[in-house]
């Protein structure tokens, strides 16, 4: 039955969802927690499905997640992972995207290094597509997960202060997180130097700082980001030893934030480059591990939900949609 | 109705309109062979002259033919995106009589011989007139200047290194002050490379939420002023084209009042579009340079009716499927608009921007004047290039339907007003297809 409170056939981005659809996904990832921490993890609830993990871009962290959260329902799952010089060899996006739809999966996991590419992949596709990151746009599963962890230790999101630090131009994480905290009435602030946060942010409902001391201050949550040198073209910093001098996370910046102040980071960490390991390994504040918990669970819900609107649709409608290039 | 060779054509009952002599009024012409012999308000009231072929207009406009001095035909060695016979369909549904091309074709338009080539097969095909741009720096490399003498004395109308700008400012001088000394005309795509980076959209808010480079402004800003003084300081006669700021026109309007020898074109885009078109990531609005802010979009408006930007190009730029349907980033820049020219010219004339004559003198006086062309006017002896329209009819522009081989129209789906009934070259119909 397509759940009536989510009626999407993809998750293509937090952009664009309503606060009672995030707040419903959120309540179907919890109910998830639990049997990831049982003895017996598998379900049937995707018997009979098939899940590609289709990564463009190298991944271990996410893939893994997936796969563990289709498997643990019971679903088939394939991984497929693309090097883009081969699909600039010939192969097309598109092409990659018709031959896969041609074997009938159920939902496509996608990550592209190229904002937009899931987008593009998912109009030619009939079956459910999940954005698994697609360049600097969006990462939809990390904002959710991260939601999820903050609201287990919080109990809300609204009301509460959000620092996100570090390489914001870069990070589609970033950009998930200010759709999803700012539509669920939390404050973001967004920390960086200007080459790596541009004012332009401004425009997406959050403040901008440009020093670690004057924007954590009072802050519930502590959000660090990767600095992604590898999608830096050009020089957007002097050098690491600079960058961690004024923007990483030790005991000192962090003591400007509220006391229980929560740090969390999408992984992987450059540790010494954007956090201190001490802190990030501080067993009272860090949820960095739990983070990467809930991540398991908030896939399993997106995965089980979009592949139950997906079965809905089919027996609604013959399988003649987009297809041809 | 159809003849192998133009004799006499009389076209009665059409609105006679010419920029150049501010002619508005109802009247006949007559052409024999390639030429307009006779116009005139009121003339063949009382019926045609015997023995020439009748075109009865019913009332529809008839002017100048079109003058699109922006165009990429891919001709030579890009002929699966676009090729002349091509691209001539597409300018004679689109009453394009006369259209110049770039040099950035495979191999270069930098030497005589490619010249020469572009004018002998445009003229075997017969449909609108081909003129070409030769490039401004060896290999559009650059670095060292072209033979922009010979160039000229082979035909290039005026020099540009097509899609990219010349942008070492050295090089940039030494061109100018050369060029001066040749009265040749240089032609810029105002844009510093450096700035513009890999972007693929225009710098802001909207770059910012889909997680695409932007390209600054600045990037067209800059250039412009650097260039103005490179003007100023060498006297060269220079052409800014697609101008997409709203800054932009302000330097360019400055410059004119300064007494350089400056002129500029715009596009269709860029004052019927803004960036809001790239929307979910549509690569056919991916244009360079980019759609700016709905802001531009009233400036560059505002620049064509104070005639600070002299001309409208269509900036035709054909791209096939496989290199549009791409994530935005690594899709081409470029869209097609032949055949839009006329209509999208004809919006600033509905939404009560410009006189119907004066959007005409931006597509066909203005750019014939700039380029010296004997082109963009109603004058007896002057070549028949006409086109006849009704400036109203509105038509949707279907991407599908396009005649350009490529169909990258970022106008897709649009609505548009003013539809080319009859197009006329040397005398002859070039459309509709079959007639003439």
């Amino acid at each position: 039955m397509t759940d009536a409170s989510f009626r999407h056939r993809d998750l293509l981005g937090i952009q664009g969802l309503t606060p009672p659809e995030i707040q419903h996904l959120l309540d179907l990832a919890d109910g998830h927690v639990d049997q990831c921490r049982g003895l017996d993890k598998a379900s049937d609830a995707m018997a009979g499905r098939t899940v590609i993990n289709l990564f463009f871009e190298n991944s271990t962290r996410t893939r893994t997640s997936f796969e563990l959260a289709a498997k643990r329902q019971g679903a088939e799952v394939i991984n497929m992972q693309v090097s883009t010089s081969s699909v600039s060899k010939g192969e097309t996006l598109i092409d990659t995207a018709v031959t896969l739809n041609a074997m009938h999966p159920d939902v496509l996991v996608v990550r592209h290094p190229e904002s937009g590419a899931v987008k593009l992949l998912a109009e030619k596709v009939n079956c459910a597509v999940v954005n698994g990151g697609d360049g600097s746009h969006e990462h939809p599963t990390q904002a959710l997960l991260d939601a999820l962890t903050i609201r287990r230790r919080r109990g809300r999101l609204d009301g509460l202060r959000v620092a996100i630090c570090g390489d914001v131009l870069h990070s589609r994480v970033a950009r998930s997180n200010i759709f999803l905290l700012t539509t669920m009435g939390a404050q973001v602030r967004l920390i960086g130097p200007r080459t790596l946060v541009p004012g332009s942010f401004v425009a997406m409902g959050v403040e901008v700082f440009t020093n670690m001391k004057d924007g954590l201050k009072d802050c519930d949550i502590v959000m660090m980001l990767r600095l992604q040198t590898e999608r830096m073209r050009g020089n957007f910093i002097p050098s690491v030893r600079e960058y961690f001098r004024f923007f990483g996370l030790d005991r000192d910046t962090l003591a400007r934030a509220r006391s229980d102040a929560l740090i969390m980071h999408p992984g992987p960490m450059n540790r010494g480059v954007e956090i201190d390991s001490e802190v990030a390994d501080d067993f009272e504040r860090s949820v960095i591990r739990e983070q990467v918990e809930m991540g398991v669970a908030v896939r399993m819900a997106v995965l089980n939900l979009l592949a139950r609107n997906l079965d809905d649709r089919r027996r609604n409608q013959p399988l003649t949609g987009p297809g041809g290039a | 109705m159809a003849i192998d060779t133009p004799g006499r054509v009389a076209y009665i009952n059409a609105r006679l309109l010419d920029p150049a002599t501010g002619l508005d009024a109802g009247g006949g012409l007559l052409t024999e062979g390639e030429h307009i012999v006779h116009l005139a308000p009121g003339l063949f009231r009382d019926g045609p002259p015997v023995g020439a072929q009748v075109v009865d207009c019913r009332g529809a406009c008839l002017a100048p033919g079109l003058v699109d001095m922006r165009t990429q035909l891919r001709e030579p060695g890009q002929e699966h995106k676009e090729s002349f016979k091509s691209a001539g369909r597409a300018a004679a549904a689109g009453g394009v009589t006369s259209m110049v091309g770039l040099p950035n074709t495979n191999p270069v338009i930098d030497g005589e011989a490619a010249v020469e080539f572009v004018a002998r097969r445009a003229r075997l095909i017969g449909l609108a007139k081909v003129f070409t741009y030769a490039a401004a720096t060896k290999g559009l490399e650059g670095r060292e200047l072209a033979e922009v003498g010979l160039l000229r004395q082979a035909g290039a109308l005026a020099f540009t290194d097509g899609v990219k700008a010349v942008a070492d400012a050295q090089v940039m001088r030494r061109l100018l002050a050369y060029a001066a000394s040749h009265d040749l005309l240089v032609i810029q795509h105002p844009e510093e490379p450096s700035l513009a980076g890999s972007g693929a959209m225009n710098a802001g808010e909207m770059a910012t939420r889909l997680g695409l480079a932007g390209i600054p402004r600045e990037a067209e800003l800059i250039m412009l002023e650097r260039d103005m003084r490179l003007v100023a300081m060498t006297g060269a006669r220079y052409h800014a084209a697609h101008v997409s700021t709203a800054e932009g026109v302000d330097i360019l309007r400055r410059a004119k009042a300064q007494g350089l020898r400056v002129t500029a074109d715009t596009a269709p885009f860029y004052f019927a579009l803004n960036e809001l078109e790239v929307g979910d990531y549509r690569t056919f609005a991916k244009l360079s340079p980019p759609l700016r802010a709905e802001a531009d979009r009233q400036a560059v408006i505002a620049g064509l009716v104070d005639g600070t930007l002299d001309a409208i190009a269509s900036d035709h730029c054909p791209q096939d499927a496989d290199t549009k349907r791409l994530p935005f980033n690594l899709a081409e820049f470029g869209g097609i608009g032949l055949e839009t020219l006329l209509p999208v010219t004809l919006s600033l004339v509905h939404g009560g921007h410009l006189s119907l004559l004066d959007a005409l003198d931006r597509v066909t006086r203005a750019p014939a004047d700039l380029l010296g062309l004997d082109a963009g006017r109603l004058r007896t002896g002057a070549p028949a290039d006409l086109v006849v329209f009704d400036p109203d009819r509105p038509w949707k522009v279907v991407a599908d339907t396009m005649r350009s081989k490529a169909k990258n129209t970022p106008f897709d789906g649009h609505l548009v007003q003013g539809r080319v009934i009859r197009t006329v070259v040397d005398g002859r119909a070039v459309f509709p297809e079959g007639e003439g």
